[in-house]
C-alpha cells in the first residue's frame, strides 16, 4: 500500500443489476466508493443495501438463483470477470456481518484463520505476529492476550464483533465491508465499535450499512441512499443530512418513513 | 355349558361381554338423565352421562378379564398339575409340568391323537373341565360386581354428580394407561430378558459366559460367548468403514453442494435405500456379495501363491463370509448415517459458513474448518447410532456371515454374531428350560444393554445439541 | 497478495477433490441400490412364468360310482403322463436310469391342481382330457436358459448314416464340409448335440469326414431324405456333471419342444398356491394371508395405543418425571433391535401366556410393540403441526380441554398420523427377525383362514426359501421380494398420496 493519497476511486461501480431468481432487486445502480474513507449505505429495510455490499466481494454466489449484472471494478479490475476467483476478490475485501459470527474455535484460530489457509505465513513466529497486530487494531488485545487459547464464543457479544473485525483484518485486506456491525449490540459497545472504524480509516476503504442515521452522520464521510433497489442519492455525508437534494431522501432522515 | 366355555377365546369373551356392559350402560345412562326433572343438563350432556355411567359399568368386568388373562392359566395349570391322578407322584416337578404342557396341546387339538391312554384323556378332559369353571366364575362374578357398580352409579347419577369432569378424567387415565404402555413394554423386555439370564446364569457362571472363548451352544454345552463379541464388533467395524464415509459425503453434498434437482432425486433414492426390509438386503449378500467376495478371495489366493515364499492359501474364502455381511449392513446404515449428518450440518448456523466464505474460503475450506468441527457432537452421534442399528442387526448375518464362532481377523472367513446365534438357538422347537435356550436370553441381555448404551448417548448428545442451537 | 494467488491452484485442486469424494459417494450409494434392485427384478423375472407340458388322452371312467379322491386320481393321471411321455420315448424304457429321468421330468405332485379340478368337473367318459402340467424345476431353468443352450442351423447334408454298435452311428460327410462343425467340437464346448427331425444325436468324436455319437432320442431308420438335407447343432454351455439335467433329458425336451407340446405360461400358481417343499409348486399366498392377519392385529393394536398415548403426551400431559420418563422411554424404544422385540413375545407371549407359536396374532402383537413408538412419534408430529390458535378458539367458546382435543385438533392431525402409522406399517410388514424367534418358520402348507391359524409371513418365507438348496429357489425367492416390495410400495404410496392431500387442504 503507498502512502500517497489516492485519486482514483478504491471500488467503482457501473450498472449493477441484481435478480434474485426472476425478481430484479437491484436497479442499474453506478457508485464511485473512495478509498482511506468510510462509506455509509443507508435506507429503509430491504432496500437492497446489503444486496449491493455482497456485490463487491461476490458473496451473493453463495445465494443459490441469484445473479449480478454490470461492471463491479477494484482498483479497475472487474471482479466478475471470467476466470476470477471469489477466493482471491475476498482476501482483499474484508468482511463483517450483523450479528457476530465467531467461528467455535479459540480466539487465536480465530484470527488466524484467513492467513493459514491462503498462505500469508512462513512460521508459528509470523503468525504470532499478525494476530496480535490484528487484535491490537481491533482494541482487543488488552482484553484478551491472557485468553487467546478460549473459545471466541466464550467473548461478549461486543468482543465477538471485534473479533470478527480483527478476523477480517488479519488477511490484510484492502476494502471492509461491514453490514450493520452495531446493530445487535449494546451503546457502550457500540461507540466502541464506533472508534474503531474511525482509526481503520486512515488505513482501509471502509463501507459500513447502517440504520442509524446518528451512526452514518458520526463514522462516515460519503453517505449513500438507497430505495426500492435503486440508489437515489450519493454524496458527502455533510450534504445529505443537511441538504438533500431528492425528497425521498429528505423524509428517511427525517423519519418520515423506513 | 363349561366345557364349551372352556374352548372360547378369553379375549373374545371379554370384548362381547363389555361391549355388551358397555352398549347397555351407555343407553340406559342417556335415557336416565334425560327424565331428571330437575335438569342438570347445564352441567353434563345426556351422552356424557352414558358415558359416564358405560364407564364405571364395565371397568370391573375389564379388571376381572385382566387378571384372568394375565393368571387365569398358569392357575388352572398349577391346580390342574397338584390334581394328577395317583400315581404321578414319583415324577419331578418338571416331568409333571411337561405332561399338563402336553394335555393342554391335546385340548386345542380336535381329537385327542391316537394312542394316548385313558389316564390322559381322563387328565385332559379335567383340564377343560377347571378351565371352563374358572372362565364360568370370572364371568359371573364380572356380571355381579359390574351390575353392582352399574346400581350403585345410577343412584349416584341421579343424585346429580358432574358426570362430565368423571368421564373427562377417565379419558385422561386411558390415555395416560396407553402412554405408560411404553413403559410396560420397556419393563417386559427387562424383565424377561433378566428372568431367563438369571436361570442361564445359575448354571453357567457369568464369567465363563462374558470371557469365556469356546462356543458351542448348540451340540455341547460350551458357552463362551466371547467369539460372538468378536464376530459381532468384527462385522459392525467393517459396517461401519462402509456407511462412515460414503454416508458423510452423500450428507455434505447434499448439504452444501448439492441443488435442488439433485436432491429432488438422492433423498428419495436413500429412502428407499432405508425402507428396504433388512431379508431382502440378506438375499442380497447371500447370492451376489457373498460369491464375489469369494471369488474376489480365490483369485488374491492364487496371486499370492505364486510369489516364492507363500505356499498356502491366505484367505479363508469361504462361501459365506464376514466381508459380505460387513459390506451389505455398511450400505444398508448408509442413510441413517447420511440423513442424521444430513441434519446437524443443515442445522449449523449459516452465518458461521458466511463468515468463512467472506474470509476468502472456499466452500470445501468452510467445510472443514467450520461446518464439521460445529457439527461434530452431531455427527458423533449419528455415527453411534448406526453402530447400534449395525449390532442389533439381525437378517443379513444369519443369512450371510456364517456360523462359526471363532477368531479370525481374515473378513473372508465366516464368522457368527450376537444376533445370528440367538436366532439359530431360537429358531424350531425350543423348550424354555434347555441351557441350551436360555443362553439366547443371555445374549439378549448383552444386545440390549450395549445398544441401549449407544442409543442413550447418542440421544443425549443430539437432544442437547438440538438446544443449542436452536 | 502474491502468496495468495501461489496457494490458488493447490487450494482450487482441493475444492474439485472434495466436490468429488461427494459425488463419488452418491454415485456409489444409488448405484448399489440400483444393482440390488436390478438383481432381483432380473432373478424374479423368471419365475413369473413357467413351463408346461401339454398332455391329452381319452378319459375312461372304469368306475362309474361316486368321483374318486384326489389322491387316487393324481395317482392316475400321473401315469397317464408317465405313459404318453413313454409312448413318446420308447427307447428311454430300455434302462432303469434312463426311465427314471424321464418320470422326473414332471413331478407328481404337480398334477394336485390338475385333479382337484378333475374332482370338481369330471369329464364323460370317452371324451378327449387335455391339461397342461408344470415340468419340474430343472428342466424349468433349462428352459428358460440355464444352462445356456446355442442351436445353429446346420445346411450341410449328410450323405450316409451307418449304425455301428447299439445306438451308435457314424454320420459320413464325403465332401468333408466340417471344419465349422469340428471348430465347434473343438472349442471345449461339453456337449454338442446334432437334431435331425425327431431324432437327436449327441457327438462323440469328429474327424475330417465321420461324424460318430450317439443316438439319444428316435431310430436313425426314421430319418428321410429331407431331414438328412441338414441338422440344428445344440451346444450345451456346461458339462453334464455341472448341471441337474442331463444330455438325454435336454435331448426329450428338444423333440417336445419340435412337437409343440411345451409352453412357457405365466406362473399364476405362484399367486395360488401355498409353500411346497417343491420350487415349481410353491406360492405365496399363504404368506401373504398370513402378513395381512399380522398387519390387521398389529394395526389394532398400534394404531389406538399409539394416537392415545401421543394424544396424552401431547395435548394432556403435565410437564413432570413421569411424562418426561415416559418421552425417553419412547425415544429408547424406537431404537431398540428388532430382535429383541422377538425374545420379549418368545418370553412373555409365548412360554409365560402360552400363547399359539407361529400364529398370526402373536407376530402383530409383537411387531404392534415394536411399531409403537414410530406411530407415538409421528403422531406427535401431526399433533403439534396443528395450530395453537385452534385449541384457543374451541377453548374460548367453553369447551372443555378433552372436546376441543377431540372435535377440533384431532381431526385436523388425523391424516398426518395415518400417513405416519402407514410408514410404520409398511416397515413392520417387512420385519423379519422377531417373527423367526416365535415360531413363524415352521412349514405352513396351508392357507390360514385367521389370525390364530398357523401361518408364516412374506418375509419369513423369502428367508426359508432363500436357504432353499436347489438352484430354483433362487428366482422364486427374489419373486417373493418382489411381491414384498410391491406391498411396501403400495403403502408407502398410499401415504404419499394422503400427505398431498393434507398440503392441499392446508393451503
Amino acid at each position: 500500500m503507498s502512502d500517497q493519497p489516492s485519486v482514483s476511486p478504491k471500488v467503482s461501480c457501473k450498472g449493477v443489476d441484481v435478480f434474485y431468481g426472476d425478481q430484479q432487486v437491484i436497479h442499474n445502480v453506478s457508485m464511485d466508493i473512495a478509498d482511506r474513507a468510510v462509506t455509509a449505505f443507508i435506507g429503509p429495510s430491504g432496500c437492497g443495501k446489503s444486496t449491493f455490499l455482497r456485490c463487491i466481494n461476490r458473496m451473493n454466489d453463495t445465494i443459490e438463483g441469484a445473479r449480478v449484472e454490470g461492471l463491479v471494478e477494484i482498483d479497475g479490475e472487474n471482479v466478475n470477470a471470467q476466470g476470477i476467483d471469489p477466493v482471491t476478490i475476498r482476501s482483499r475485501v474484508g468482511m463483517v456481518f450483523q450479528k457476530p459470527n465467531p467461528f467455535p474455535k479459540s480466539i487465536y484460530d480465530n484470527v488466524a484463520y484467513g492467513p493459514r489457509i491462503h498462505g500469508l505465513v512462513r512460521d508459528q513466529m509470523d503468525l504470532d505476529e499478525i494476530v496480535e497486530r490484528s487484535l491490537v487494531r481491533a482494541g482487543l488485545w488488552d482484553e484478551v492476550s491472557d485468553r487467546l487459547d478460549s473459545p471466541g464464543t466464550s467473548l461478549s457479544s461486543g468482543q465477538q464483533q471485534r473479533l470478527c473485525i480483527a478476523r477480517a483484518i488479519a488477511v490484510g485486506p484492502e476494502i471492509i465491508l461491514m453490514d450493520e456491525p452495531c446493530s445487535a449490540l449494546d451503546p457502550i459497545a457500540t461507540a466502541r465499535i464506533e472508534a474503531l472504524i474511525d482509526d481503520l480509516r486512515q488505513r482501509f476503504c471502509i463501507v459500513v450499512i447502517t440504520h442509524s442515521m446518528q451512526q452514518a452522520a458520526r463514522v462516515s464521510q460519503t453517505t449513500a441512499f438507497f430505495h426500492d433497489g435503486r440508489l437515489i442519492e450519493h454524496g458527502e455525508t455533510e450534504m445529505i443530512f443537511t441538504n438533500p437534494a431528492d425528497t425521498r431522501t429528505q423524509d428517511y432522515i427525517t423519519g418520515r418513513f423506513g | 355349558m363349561l366345557d364349551v366355555l372352556a374352548m372360547i377365546e378369553v379375549s373374545w369373551l371379554a370384548f362381547v361381554s363389555s361391549a355388551m356392559i358397555l352398549c347397555f350402560a351407555f343407553l340406559v345412562g342417556r335415557r336416565f338423565s334425560v327424565q331428571l326433572p330437575d335438569q342438570r343438563i347445564a352441567v353434563s350432556q345426556p351422552n356424557e352421562n352414558g358415558a359416564y355411567l358405560a364407564m364405571w359399568t364395565v371397568a370391573p368386568t375389564l379388571l376381572l378379564f385382566a387378571l384372568y388373562f394375565m393368571f387365569g392359566e398358569p392357575l388352572v395349570r398349577f391346580l390342574l398339575a397338584s390334581d394328577l391322578p395317583t400315581g404321578f407322584e414319583r415324577l419331578t416337578s418338571v416331568e409333571r409340568q411337561q405332561y399338563v404342557d402336553r394335555a393342554g396341546q391335546a385340548l386345542g387339538l380336535e381329537t385327542i391323537p391316537s394312542g394316548a391312554d385313558p389316564i390322559f384323556h381322563a387328565v385332559v378332559d379335567r383340564y377343560r373341565a377347571l378351565r371352563g369353571l374358572a372362565k364360568g366364575t370370572v364371568l359371573c362374578l364380572s356380571l355381579f360386581l359390574s351390575g353392582s357398580m352399574f346400581l350403585y352409579q345410577l343412584r349416584k347419577l341421579s343424585g346429580g354428580v358432574r358426570a362430565r369432569a368423571q368421564v373427562e378424567g377417565g379419558i385422561r387415565l386411558l390415555l395416560l394407561l396407553c402412554a405408560a404402555i411404553a413403559i410396560a413394554t420397556t419393563i417386559g423386555i427387562v424383565m424377561s430378558l433378566f428372568y431367563e439370564s438369571l436361570r442361564f446364569f445359575a448354571v453357567t457362571p457369568v464369567t465363563e459366559f462374558l470371557f469365556g472363548t469356546r462356543w458351542n451352544a448348540q451340540t455341547g454345552s460350551e458357552f463362551g460367548a466371547l467369539p460372538l463379541f468378536f464376530g459381532t464388533v468384527m462385522i459392525a467395524i467393517i459396517a461401519i468403514c462402509v456407511a462412515a464415509p460414503i454416508g458423510l459425503f452423500v450428507a455434505i453434498y447434499l448439504a452444501e453442494y448439492a441443488g435442488h434437482r439433485t436432491r429432488a432425486i438422492v433423498k428419495p433414492a436413500l429412502e428407499v435405500l432405508a425402507g428396504i426390509p433388512t431379508v431382502v438386503y440378506g438375499f442380497f449378500a447371500l447370492i451376489i456379495v457373498a460369491p464375489a467376495v469369494r471369488a474376489v478371495a480365490l483369485r488374491m489366493n492364487d496371486m499370492l501363491m505364486a510369489l516364492p515364499f507363500i505356499d498356502e492359501p491366505v484367505l479363508a474364502a469361504q462361501p459365506t463370509n464376514a466381508l459380505a455381511a460387513g459390506l451389505v449392513m455398511g450400505l444398508m446404515i448408509i442413510p441413517y448415517v447420511s440423513s442424521l449428518s444430513d441434519d446437524v450440518i443443515s442445522a449449523v448456523p449459516q452465518r458461521l459458513r458466511d463468515g468463512a466464505y467472506a474470509m476468502g474460503a472456499t466452500p470445501s475450506e468452510a467445510i472443514k474448518d467450520i461446518v464439521l468441527p460445529t457439527a461434530f457432537p452431531g455427527i458423533a452421534a449419528a455415527l453411534l447410532l448406526a453402530i447400534s442399528r449395525a449390532i442389533g442387526e439381525t437378517m443379513i448375518v444369519v443369512m450371510a456371515a456364517g456360523q462359526r464362532a471363532q477368531f479370525s481377523l481374515d473378513p473372508t472367513s465366516d464368522l457368527t454374531t450376537i444376533t445370528a446365534q440367538i436366532v439359530s438357538l431360537l429358531v424350531g422347537d425350543s423348550a424354555f428350560d434347555s441351557q441350551r435356550t436360555l443362553s439366547a436370553f443371555a445374549l439378549g441381555l448383552v444386545l440390549f444393554l450395549v445398544t441401549l448404551f449407544f442409543n442413550l448417548i447418542a440421544l443425549r448428545v443430539v437432544g442437547r445439541y438440538r438446544v443449542r442451537y436452536e | 497478495m502474491s502468496s495468495v494467488h501461489e496457494s490458488l491452484t493447490r487450494r482450487r485442486r482441493a475444492e474439485m477433490r472434495f466436490r468429488a469424494y461427494g459425488l463419488a459417494a452418491i454415485a456409489l450409494a444409488v448405484g448399489m441400490l440400483v444393482l440390488l434392485l436390478a438383481t432381483i427384478g432380473v432373478q424374479a423375472a423368471g419365475a413369473f412364468s413357467h413351463h408346461k407340458l401339454q398332455v391329452s388322452v381319452e378319459w375312461t371312467d372304469n368306475a362309474s360310482g361316486p368321483t374318486p379322491p384326489v389322491a387316487t386320481l393324481v395317482s392316475r393321471l400321473n401315469t397317464i403322463v408317465r405313459e404318453d411321455l413313454e409312448t413318446v420315448f420308447p427307447k428311454a424304457m430300455q434302462d432303469r436310469r434312463s426311465q427314471v429321468e424321464l418320470h422326473d421330468t414332471v413331478s407328481r405332485l404337480a398334477l394336485l391342481p390338475v385333479a382337484n379340478r378333475l374332482s370338481r368337473d369330471p369329464p364323460t367318459s370317452g371324451s378327449l382330457f387335455a391339461f397342461d402340467v408344470a415340468l419340474s424345476d430343472d428342466i424349468d431353468l433349462f428352459l428358460k436358459g440355464s444352462p445356456k443352450l446355442t442351436s445353429t442351423v446346420w445346411t450341410d447334408g449328410v450323405d450316409s448314416i451307418e449304425q455301428t454298435v447299439g445306438d451308435s452311428v457314424e454320420l459320413i460327410y464325403e465332401d468333408g464340409g466340417l471344419l465349422a462343425l469340428q471348430r465347434e467340437g473343438e472349442s471345449n464346448e461339453p456337449t454338442l448335440l446334432l437334431q435331425m427331425g425327431g431324432v437327436v444325436i449327441r457327438v462323440a468324436s469328429i474327424t475330417d469326414s465321420v461324424v460318430s455319437g450317439k443316438v439319444l432320442v428316435g431310430e436313425v431308420s426314421a430319418i428321410d431324405d429331407q431331414d438328412r438335407s441338414g441338422a440344428i447343432v445344440h451346444r450345451v454351455a456346461a458339462p453334464e456333471l455341472q448341471r441337474n439335467v442331463s444330455d438325454q433329458q435336454i435331448a426329450w425336451m428338444l423333440v417336445l419342444q419340435d412337437a409343440g407340446r411345451i409352453k412357457r405360461t405365466f406362473n399364476a400358481d405362484f399367486f395360488t398356491n401355498a409353500d411346497s417343499t417343491y420350487p415349481e409348486l410353491a406360492g405365496v399366498l399363504a404368506a401373504i394371508m398370513g402378513s395381512v392377519f399380522m398387519m390387521l392385529v398389529t394395526a389394532a393394536v398400534a394404531l389406538p395405543i399409539g394416537m392415545a398415548a401421543a394424544l396424552y403426551l401431547e395435548e394432556f400431559a403435565p410437564h413432570n418425571r413421569l411424562t418426561r420418563m415416559i418421552e425417553v422411554n419412547i425415544n429408547n424404544l424406537a431404537a431398540v433391535p428388532s430382535i429383541v422385540f422377538g425374545l420379549l413375545g418368545a418370553a412373555l407371549l409365548i412360554n409365560f401366556l402360552n400363547m399359539p407359536r407361529s400364529a398370526p396374532v402373536v407376530g402383530g402383537l409383537v411387531l404392534g410393540l415394536m411399531t409403537l413408538p414410530t406411530i407415538i412419534l409421528a403422531a406427535r408430529a401431526a399433533l403439534r403441526a396443528v395450530p395453537q390458535t385452534v385449541r384457543d378458539a374451541a377453548l374460548g367458546l367453553g369447551a372443555s380441554k378433552s372436546r376441543a382435543v377431540f372435535d377440533h385438533v384431532l381431526p385436523l392431525a388425523a391424516p398426518g398420523i395415518l400417513t405416519g402409522a402407514i410408514i410404520g406399517l409398511a416397515r413392520a410388514l417387512g420385519e423379519t427377525a422377531p417373527l423367526l424367534l416365535i415360531g413363524m418358520v415352521a412349514f405352513v402348507a396351508e392357507v390360514p383362514d385367521g389370525p390364530n391359524d398357523e401361518a408364516t409371513a412374506l418375509p419369513v418365507l423369502i428367508y426359508k426359501w432363500s436357504n432353499g438348496a436347489e438352484r430354483a429357489w433362487e428366482p422364486a425367492t427374489a419373486a417373493a421380494i418382489v411381491v414384498l416390495l410391491a406391498f411396501m410400495v403400495l403403502m408407502n404410496a398410499a401415504a404419499v398420496l394422503l400427505r398431498r392431500r393434507i398440503d392441499r387442504t392446508r393451503l
